[in-house]
């Protein structure tokens, strides 16, 4: 049960912008969510429509950017996306990579009508 | 109007700047936290009651103990010699996050205390994403759950500063190939220090201890 506090804080964010922009209305919150760091689902649009309920965000449509695990070997250069049961460079197997992407888990934007 | 407003933060940055003031409170006291993560059954109670007695003539330690019911671990930590055991319930959540750990700590007098072990929820999925505020962050994996779990679980994987490898002592009997499990460690993170060991044979268990004496000396400086 980790969706609850996830989405307590993404309101929180949220209202925080919001009132920052004197809005009456969040309409849309777009996710940008990495696929090694995701703990969330589209499920937390049912915990969204409970928490937001009474206020400016209530019926906000939550948009999820899933970010795909980009490697990059150290030892040939060679980036690539990895398997589920391989993670190692395809090319020269090495294990020595850098993440470049997978890890995010951020809200990107709001919109809000004023 | 609409217009679309730019927001740029982490999701559980709130939670982080709580982190922060459970480590300003830990620094004030030079005292050094772990937390301990796992899944349910790897063996991170065993590996407290392995460390306390070793650390007793060194340390005084507390012990913070995560589990959504009972207070069997917390119960387990004080009969070892924890110096205090404090048992947090979750009340259903799945992980430790940095309020409840500060609740935990509430009820700590740190002046009295050297070293704080966090005992987080068995759970390899959330626990990651909610940092405490401890110093170093620890995961136990064992032999009985698969050579797969980097591959399965990689956020847990890239998250912790240690990783201890329990239940040595199965490996004759279990079909657990070593190399692709590091492997998959070392692409998600590289270097990371590991402890192979058995709370049963106690293999590997003083490499442990030196390690964590050897941080809680460098964290007094």
């Amino acid at each position: 049960m980790h969706e609850l506090p996830v989405t307590e804080s993404i309101l929180s964010i949220t209202l925080r912008h919001a009132t920052t922009h004197n809005a009456t209305k969040v309409t849309d919150i777009y996710l940008v969510i990495g696929e090694w760091s995701s703990i969330i689902d589209d499920s937390i649009q049912f915990h969204w429509d409970i928490l937001s309920d009474g206020t400016i965000a209530k019926g906000a449509n939550l948009h999820f950017e899933r970010i795909a695990v980009e490697l990059h070997c150290r030892s040939c250069a060679h980036t690539y996306a990895p398997t589920d049961r391989n993670l190692i460079c395809p090319k020269c197997e090495s294990a020595r990579v850098k993440v470049m992407k997978g890890d995010e888990f951020n809200i990107d934007s709001i919109e809000i009508e004023t | 109007m609409t217009k679309k407003v730019p927001v740029v933060e982490k999701i559980l940055g709130a939670n982080e700047s709580l982190a922060e003031e459970n480590r300003a409170t830990l620094d004030e006291h030079k005292v050094f936290g772990i937390n301990l993560m796992a899944s349910p059954g790897a063996g991170k109670t065993s590996l407290i009651e392995q460390t306390l007695p070793k650390l007793a003539e060194r340390y005084r330690v507390a012990v913070i103990d995560g589990d959504i019911a009972t207070s069997i671990d917390a119960d387990r930590a004080a009969e070892a010699g924890a110096d205090i055991a404090v048992q947090v319930n979750t009340g259903g959540n799945c992980h430790l996050d940095a309020i409840m750990l500060k609740k935990g700590m509430e009820e700590i007098d740190f002046s009295e205390i050297d070293l704080l072990l966090v005992e987080n929820v068995g759970n390899l999925v959330c626990p990651s994403n909610f940092l405490l505020g401890t110093h170093k962050s620890v995961l136990v994996a064992s032999i009985p759950e698969g050579d797969d779990k980097p591959y399965k679980y990689p956020g847990m994987y890239r998250g912790v500063d240690a990783l201890i490898i329990n239940k040595i002592d199965l490996m004759p009997y279990i079909p657990f190939k070593m190399d692709y499990f590091r492997k998959g460690v070392e692409v998600l993170n590289p270097d990371l220090i590991t402890f192979p060991l058995s709370c049963i044979t106690q293999e590997g268990v003083d490499e442990w201890i030196d390690w964590i004496v050897e941080e809680v000396e460098k964290n007094k400086k």
